[in-house]
């Protein structure tokens, strides 16, 4: 049951004190900082940050609750905001004024919602009346405004990762204006309208900020409504719509994820998936807007894994109340004092802790039965590839019927990615060969995901050892080689050697010669000179072997000389001589290497025919029928006049 | 080399008789050890009509003459005994089982004047003992594949059990024996394979793979398009003689013009409620007729080893299945699983075939035709010979060409080395054989005036466009 989890907490989780009545926990989604506010900075402020390096603590005055608090980027200003009007800033910048400075809102009887770090000095405000957008000026201590705009403004989101603001306008609050921050830039992006289940009169404000979260998937920036159940449509479940928002053009309705169930829900982004945690049922469901469903224009999806609850956490109590032997307590999860902040953040303030949510892969294996699907889904995840290569064991060892069209999906699956990366890298050499003059900047090299499984992956981590496990029928580990290398060759992907080398270990291994006979015919295990020398190799178990390989060699064209020494071996002298004038090297061959294979034969004439065509040659060639046969064989000429007497060699011309 | 001075026929009201199955025998000496037993010895005689004593003397004669020529050489006794008028041929099977084979020499009747009988001349010459040694030989393969070998039959029913199982298969089988049209092709027993690129291939391999996985009856298959084959999962031999079956007997008897096009309506009844073209060739012809009965010929396979009985499905877009068991539930499941995927397929092929014609089309009747043969792995391919029917395989060329491949033929056999003959023959032809590790090409050539450079130059030319990816020595 354990293993069915497939999402965990974060092992090592960022601790803090927890929320109590004289501490006041804040948590900057740009810093991704967690700041503990004592008596209002009087006893201290500790700021907690993924590592060590952004955690600070420092102390200030108590000027008043404090209602937001953040660092710019790289820490080096803090922004606190303790009443409507103003927000007080801090150098945190060595060698500068440490001293608070403050600026007030510019736009008259405007409160102050929060303000924004969009860069390690440019901060902007969100008022009800509209944005300002400043720059701070730490050593003068002052703010210098770069732009404002005037809209009502119900509440803000800010998304850090692109820089994008997002605000609620009009009565109902369900237009959103987005704004777009690039260093010392804003740009107002086309507003859009969410689409309320219904319309309620009168008018008042009718869309939450609690409905609506912006995250990044796939490399596009998505703002997601949790739209509630409502009695007055007929849908049996509250469901979230995506609003894809482009950097050009206009927002779009793009996807929902039907939840099917109604209640409370939190939103988190993972790895592009988009996890829906559900507070009565104490589960979470996972949704992947690239996994096509087949209905209909808009997308419409289901929970790819059925729901499951987070990977149960313990918390180990330290601090002086815990006794070191004290086992650690299980923690509550999906409790109501959790916050969850995009994309993977769970806070609990009331324990002090902040994770990162995880996927777990390996579990999907046994909860996803569809292997295409689960080979879709796995394939756009991170750290897929160990997954992806053990359901690749698995489903070469499951052994259930009808396998293999599940076998070969897969296979397609794979090899559509790693010809995509093959391509793209090809690609990327031939714009780099071409000079780097062309837009090199266009051309990066492109990056090798873990969803890249490449022949050799498959080699040594499936079907190596799939050849070699007990009790797998032959025919079916034939049958699924086949399988990958016809995957391999439909994506006009080489096949590498190994691969080739293993069906015929495995066909040998059982005796199947004339299956292996029939593949090499068509050529489906293509030339080459290693394979080539493999068949050689199995003659003796095999004669027809030996024509193969003659026949793949001279196929190469560039084995001449392998052949002749094939030949040779088999005291096919004649022959390989033939065959050498045939591609016209007879010029260039050693006579040294067919006599001796002639002498070897034990026939007399055999040795006059061979001994009498190099005469011949360096006849031809040098005008001298002795030359390159005395250089190297004195031995045979001697024999050569033993046999037939010295008036038998060619005498030189004598011209 | 050796060089043939031109023979023609000549005569013109002359009747020529094209040579013929005298008898054909099978016995086994153990039978009938001892005298006034003999007639237990013949397991098998045709003509059934001939008188008892004739049959127990020729079977002593052949007997004889094999024991005799065994003093010479024990281990390969006469194959064949050349008399004017008819040749014989020995064949031991299987241990002690012989068979043989007695085929009256071709001959021609010259009319004689004055209402004297016509006179009758044997061309004892003409019978080429390899062609029809092999003949023999094919025989006892083809009746093993649907009978099982000799003693088999015999360990399990005695004497009556083998003597019935013969006379129901060869009295129906030597009425199918077209001796006339025998020649080299016979010889080789080859088997012509579909040209195919290597993805088409693998996608058959895949999909003979995924056939055999989901029905676990299915032992072995063999794939084939427009009678060639593309993919055996039998082993060599036994997918040999299965081959002559198929394409000498079983497909022309179901023969369709489905190459014409594959648009001609095939069984509507079939094609009515199922969206592909597939029908069985064995067992039902109808699969929705209540009343179909799911019964397939059976064939032995492995017999040296395993000794594998089966059932033989030929399923037929284009191609054919083997499988152990059936019903008609098997039968609905393969129809389902196999047809629709099979179409499709067949499509592809169908495709490369219009290919590979299109390459060969645009050139006009080339000036030599050829065969082609290879030892190892049975290719055989043959620009000589028409579309075999179900009674005759036609030869394009003049039999007398088609006896000097044949002699040829023998020459090769003789010794194991590479070789290299051309023969001028009558009117123009040349016919050159040549013969490098275990391939043969025999090219029969009609160029006026050639001279034997320029045929040697012609064939070199043939071997590097038609035979430029094998090895072939020059």
């Amino acid at each position: 049951m354990s293993d069915e989890y497939y999402l965990e907490l974060s092992e090592n989780p960022v601790q803090f004190e927890n929320a109590s009545s004289v501490n006041n926990v804040f948590f900057d989604e740009a810093n991704k900082q967690v700041f503990a506010v004592r008596s209002g900075g009087a006893t201290g402020v500790v700021v907690k940050g993924p590592d060590d390096k952004s955690s600070v603590a420092f102390r200030m005055d108590d000027k008043g609750e404090v209602k937001c608090i953040k660092f710019s980027l790289g820490n080096k200003i803090l922004a606190v905001q303790r009443t409507t009007k103003s927000v007080d800033f801090m150098n945190f910048i060595p060698d500068y004024p440490h001293l608070e400075f403050s600026h007030e809102c510019k736009t008259k009887n405007a409160n102050i919602l929060g303000f924004c770090w969009t860069n390690w000095n440019e901060i902007v405000f969100v008022t009800d009346q509209g944005i300002e957008f400043y720059q701070v000026l730490p050593d003068k201590r002052t703010l210098k405004l770069l732009k404002s705009q005037s809209i009502n403004v119900n509440w803000y989101m800010y998304c850090p990762e692109t820089a994008v603001l997002l605000l609620s306008t009009t009565v109902q609050g369900n237009v959103l204006q987005p704004f777009a921050f690039k260093s010392a830039t804003v740009s107002k992006m086309s507003k859009f309208e969410i689409e309320l289940p219904a319309v309620p009169k009168p008018a008042k404000l009718s869309l939450s900020e609690r409905d609506i979260a912006v995250a990044t998937i796939y490399d596009q920036l998505y703002v997601m409504y949790l739209k509630h159940h409502s009695r007055s449509t007929n849908s049996p479940g509250a469901e979230v719509v995506l609003y894809h928002l482009p950097r050009e053009g206009t927002c779009r309705k793009t996807h929902v994820l039907k939840l099917n169930t109604t209640g409370k829900f939190a939103l988190n982004v993972v790895d592009n998936l988009v996890v829906v945690h559900h507070q009565s049922s104490q589960t979470s469901l996972i949704y992947d807007i690239k996994l096509r469903e087949l209905d209909g224009a808009l997308n419409v999806h289901q929970p790819v894994l059925p729901a499951r609850s987070i990977n149960p956490y313990k918390i180990h109590l330290t601090g002086p109340a815990a006794a070191p032997s004290q086992a650690p307590v299980p923690c509550e999860l999906y409790s109501s004092s959790w916050s969850v902040f995009q994309p993977d953040i769970i806070i609990s303030a009331s324990e002090g802790y902040l994770w990162y949510l995880q996927v777990k892969l390996q579990p999907t294996l046994n909860l996803l039965q569809d292997k295409g699907k689960l080979m879709d889904f796995l394939l756009r995840r991170r750290d897929c590839k160990m997954v992806i290569l053990s359901v690749c064991s698995q489903m070469l060892t499951g052994g259930d019927k009808g396998n293999l069209s599940v076998v070969a999906t897969v296979f397609d699956k794979l090899n559509q990615v790693y010809k995509e990366y093959l391509d793209a890298e090809q690609a990327y050499t031939a714009a780099m060969e071409s000079g780097p003059s062309r837009s090199s900047t266009s051309y990066k090299r492109p990056v090798r995901t873990q969803a890249v499984i490449d022949q050799s992956d498959m080699y040594t981590h499936v079907l190596s050892d799939f050849t070699e496990k007990k009790g797998v029928k032959h025919k079916f580990i034939i049958a699924v080689l086949m399988e990958y290398i016809r995957s391999l060759n439909q994506f006009q992907i080489p096949v590498q050697h190994y691969l080739y080398e293993l069906v015929i270990k495995t066909l040998v291994q059982h005796n199947l010669f004339y299956m292996l006979h029939q593949f090499l015919q068509y050529h489906v295990l293509s030339d080459s000179k290693p394979l080539a020398c493999l068949l050689l190799s199995l003659e003796s178990t095999y004669p027809p072997a030996h024509q193969l390989s003659l026949d793949m060699l001279k196929r190469l064209s560039t084995a001449n000389d392998e052949i002749v020494e094939v030949l040779l071996s088999k005291q096919q002298v004649l022959g390989a001589l033939r065959f050498i004038r045939s591609v016209g090297a007879h010029d260039n061959v050693s006579a040294r290497k067919f006599l001796d294979a002639a002498r070897q034969t034990n026939d007399t004439m055999l040795f006059y025919t061979i001994f009498r065509f190099f005469e011949q040659r360096n006849m031809r060639l040098r005008g001298n029928p002795a030359e390159n046969i005395r250089e190297h064989c004195e031995e045979h000429v001697a024999y050569f006049k033993q046999v037939f007497g010295e008036n038998a060699l060619m005498k030189q011309a004598t011209a | 080399m050796l060089m043939i001075s031109p023979r023609m026929a000549s005569g013109m009201q002359e009747k020529q008789y094209t040579p013929s199955l005298l008898s054909f025998f099978i016995y086994n000496p153990k039978f009938g050890p001892r005298e006034g037993e003999e007639e237990k010895k013949i397991l098998f005689y045709h003509p059934i009509e001939i008188e008892k004593n004739e049959k127990i003397r020729n079977v002593g004669l052949c007997e004889a003459i094999v024991q005799f020529t065994r003093t010479f050489s024990p281990t390969n006794p006469a194959k064949s005994l050349h008399t004017q008028k008819n040749r014989q041929f020995f064949h031991e099977a299987e241990e002690n089982y012989w068979m043989v084979m007695v085929v009256r020499n071709p001959m021609v009747e010259k009319p004689n004047k004055d209402g004297k009988p016509p006179t009758v001349e044997y061309q004892e010459e003409e019978i080429i003992d390899s062609v029809y040694g092999s003949v023999l030989q094919q025989c006892y393969c083809m009746y093993k594949l649907f009978n099982g070998t000799f003693s088999r039959a015999f360990e399990a029913g005695g004497v009556e059990l083998l003597t019935q199982k013969l006379e129901k298969f060869f009295y129906r089988y030597l009425q199918t024996l077209h001796l006339q049209s025998c020649d080299l092709l016979d010889v080789f027993g080859g088997i012509s394979f579909f040209p195919l690129d290597k993805m088409t291939y693998l996608k058959i391999q895949s999909f003979v793979n995924r056939v055999e996985e989901s029905l676990s009856l299915v032992k072995y298959t063999a794939f084939l398009y427009n009678d060639q084959l593309i993919w055996s999962g039998l082993e060599q031999d036994d997918m040999r003689i299965l081959y002559k079956y198929l394409t000498t007997s079983l497909f022309p008897r179901h023969s369709e013009p489905e190459l014409a096009g594959r648009d001609s309506p095939l069984r509507p009844e079939v094609a009515g409620n199922l969206l592909h073209y597939g029908r069985f060739l064995t067992g039902p012809a109808n699969l929705k007729d209540p009343d179909a009965k799911f019964r397939f010929p059976r064939i032995f396979v492995n017999t040296e080893d395993s000794y594998e009985e089966l059932h033989l499905i030929v399923y037929k877009v284009r191609e054919r299945v083997n499988v152990m068991d059936l019903n008609r539930e098997f039968c609905e499941q393969l129809d389902s699983l196999v047809g629709p995927q099979l179409t499709l397929l067949a499509s592809d092929i169908c495709e490369q075939f219009n290919i590979n014609r299109r390459i060969s089309g645009p050139e006009k009747e080339p000036q030599f035709k050829f065969i082609y043969f290879n030892h190892m792995n049975l290719a055989e391919k043959s620009t000589i010979h028409m579309r075999k029917t179900a009674s005759v395989s036609l030869t394009s060329v003049h039999p007398d060409l088609m006896k000097i491949l044949g002699d040829i033929n023998c020459d090769f056999a003789r010794v194991n080395e590479d070789e290299e003959i051309i023969v001028k023959a009558m009117t123009d032809y040349w016919v050159v054989g040549k013969k490098s590790d275990q391939r043969e090409l025999y090219v029969i050539l009609n160029q006026k005036n050639a001279n034997l450079i320029e045929v040697n130059e012609e064939v070199k030319r043939l071997c590097a466009t038609q035979f430029n990816n094998i090895f072939f020595l020059d």
